[in-house]
């Protein structure tokens, strides 16, 4: 069967006034795949996750979700296919005048009619799910920056949506969390079926939650390699893609 | 009912609820709520959940089983699943269904009793009332480090803060005090023209703007406009780790922040102050000329007549102790901010309403040391 592709991206550019940060760069994203897009800092990675989430607008080029042009599409179409998303921001991005448990269940009471009971169940559930149960009444100033992170990915979660937006869900987590998060990550996409698109750079996540990963460079603007980042990492013909998953070896 | 499921009974006190199509966020409310209320009604011994049918499954229908057990549980009475597919199996294990109990919900906090309150906002108010008092402090150190080292000063950091509180502000405190000078010329006209005393116009215009309402005004604007900057500014450094970043670097925040600021203002607000007076009087001149048939002549000589230098050096001087409350408020707020972006308004506001009052304050108290003068 042929796999549905849940994102595309045609011939998107972006600029940053008059800087190119991404030129011309097409992708799809296949339903149900977690796909990993890497690269060096400043690369254009989190601008890339922006326009595919429809923040920003492109200098040109479409992006589709479910085959809705998000870039030009009506108001009305927009927030439909935004149902159908959740993400994770790389400062998690949390009310900081809402608990924890509000920030989760904000979205949840906003888009579902459900008790305020089975909402708190829910929340706990979320919760329990990143590890954060029992945390329900802190504020965000008042957890670690890990947490946080943790927090904000049970935000992301809360409608349950098809496609999940991570930008560096395991920057700034310890290796033992960090290793829970990505097997949360792999348990969602195999038990739902969750379209995944990560942003990182750490190798280890990398290796255990991308089944496809997208290289970009500074340089190019553009993409330079993709495909499973353990042959990449083995065969790759370009010097900056072997350097990227072998970061001790020396260049050439 | 909707279509969801459909309910047999099995032995006697046994319900079995086949559940079918798909559990998801659309279907689950209508599913708990006409359960819950079937629960209450027949209450079966016991449940059990027949998921063979079910079509589509995700957390919330995991919410809508976690829920039936509560429930039956709370009665003393049994739940069971029967018919799980892979996938299902999959997503109760996602969401630890099994030790779900185990995640307890805390209890929202609670509030605590009068006294307990009373005794930890008197503490909150000293602790205050110290970081007050040390502030002060470091400003003065601070002062006194320029002093003996000038080098250590910031000039760039002042004249750019003095090019936004001064240079910046001047249009708008220019308008407020033309305006002002027009509005009580022509008030105060009303009632000096039954006498034939229109010439007075210009004395009262002149003391009223040079003395008062010159620097209230100024002060009031500069609160507005750079007192608020000023908290949010260092409120947002404190809460972005900013200030922390400059104290690991071995700066000293004061130093760095207050200071400069402190200079700026206390340079520029006596300046936009003599702006002030001079666009009040020139607005009293207009409807003195246009309005009341003086010639420009003798409504400047007159206003020059009222005004002595130690009234405009008054104003000047109380405008430079507007300035430095003003300053310090702003920045005492900004470092007291703590937590995340309400935090920060929370501060630009009080950094204003502070230091509006205090300026009212210490105008009074202007007032009365010149009465005993």
């Amino acid at each position: 069967m042929e796999k549905q592709k849940t994102i595309r991206v045609t011939n998107l550019s972006a600029r940053y006034d008059e800087e190119v940060i991404l030129d011309n760069i097409s992708l799809d994203v296949f339903e149900g795949e977690i796909l990993v897009i890497l690269g060096g800092s400043g690369c254009g990675k989190s601008t890339l996750l922006k326009h595919m989430v429809g923040l920003s607008e492109p200098f040109s080029g479409q992006v589709y979700i479910d085959n809705v042009d998000i870039t030009s599409c009506n108001d009305e179409d927009f927030r439909s296919t935004l149902r159908k998303i959740g993400v994770l921001f790389q400062g998690s991005a949390l009310f900081g005048s809402m608990t924890i448990a509000e920030n989760v269940a904000l979205p949840i009471t906003e888009y579902s009619t459900l008790s305020k009971d089975s909402i708190n169940n829910l929340v706990r559930m979320k919760l329990c799910m990143v590890d954060l149960a029992g945390y329900e009444n802190y504020l965000p100033s008042e957890l670690s920056g890990g947490m946080k992170k943790r927090a904000g990915l049970a935000r992301a979660l809360a409608l349950n949506p098809k496609i999940l937006f991570l930008d560096e869900p395991t920057a700034g987590l310890d290796p033992v969390m960090s290793a829970e998060v990505d097997e949360l990550i792999v348990k969602l996409n195999k038990s739902i079926g969750t379209t995944i698109v990560i942003v990182t750079h750490e190798l280890d996540s990398i290796f255990s939650v991308a089944q496809r990963v997208i290289m970009l460079d500074k340089h190019t603007k553009g993409i330079i390699a993709q495909g499973d980042p353990l042959y990449l990492k083995e065969h790759s013909q370009n010097r900056l893609v072997r350097q990227f998953f072998n970061p001790s070896a020396k260049s050439e | 009912m909707s279509g969801f499921y459909e309910i047999s009974e099995k032995n006697k006190g046994e319900l079995v609820v086949h559940f079918n199509g798909r559990m998801d966020i659309e279907s689950s409310t209508s599913i708990l709520d006409e359960l819950h209320s079937m629960i209450a009604q027949k209450s079966p011994a016991l449940l059990a959940v027949d998921l063979d049918n079910v079509t589509y499954f995700d957390d919330f229908g995991a919410l809508v089983l976690i829920e039936l057990k509560n429930a039956m549980t709370t009665r003393d009475s049994g739940f069971k699943i029967v018919g799980t597919q892979g996938r299902t199996q999959d997503i109760l294990s996602l969401v630890n269904f099994d030790a779900f109990e185990a995640c307890l919900l805390v209890e929202s906090k609670r509030t605590e009793n009068i006294i307990v309150r009373l005794g930890d906002e008197t503490l909150a108010q000293a602790s205050n009332l110290r970081f007050l008092v040390s502030f002060v402090g470091s400003v003065f150190l601070s002062f006194l480090h320029v002093f003996l080292h000038p080098k250590s000063l910031r000039v760039n950091d002042t004249i750019a803060c003095m090019e936004k509180t001064g240079v910046n502000a001047l249009p708008i405190v220019g308008l407020t005090s033309f305006l002002l000078g027009l509005v009580i010329a022509f008030m105060s006209s009303l009632q000096l023209q039954q006498f034939g005393a229109n010439i007075y116009v210009a004395s009262l215009v002149a003391i009223a703007m040079v003395s008062e309402l010159g620097p209230i005004m100024t002060a009031i604007v500069v609160a507005g406009r750079s007192g608020s900057a000023f908290a949010a500014e260092i409120g947002t450094m404190k809460i972005s780790e900013e200030i922390d970043a400059l104290v690991a670097m071995g700066f000293n925040p004061t130093l760095f922040i207050v200071v400069p600021r402190i200079i700026a203002s206390v340079i520029v607000v006596p300046m936009l102050t003599l702006f002030a007076d001079l666009f009040g009087v020139a607005g009293g001149l207009v409807v003195g000329v246009f309005l009341l048939d003086l010639t420009a002549n003798s409504y400047i000589s007159q206003t020059l007549q009222a005004l002595t230098l130690f009234e405009v050096c008054w104003g000047m001087l109380k405008s430079v102790v507007f300035a430095l409350l003003i300053v310090w408020i702003g920045c005492l707020r900004g470092f007291q901010t703590k937590g995340g972006a309400d935090a920060v308004g929370n501060s630009a506001t009080s950094a204003v309403v502070s230091s509006i009052f205090l300026i009212i304050l210490f105008d009074s108290i202007f007032a009365v040391v010149r009465s005993f003068w």
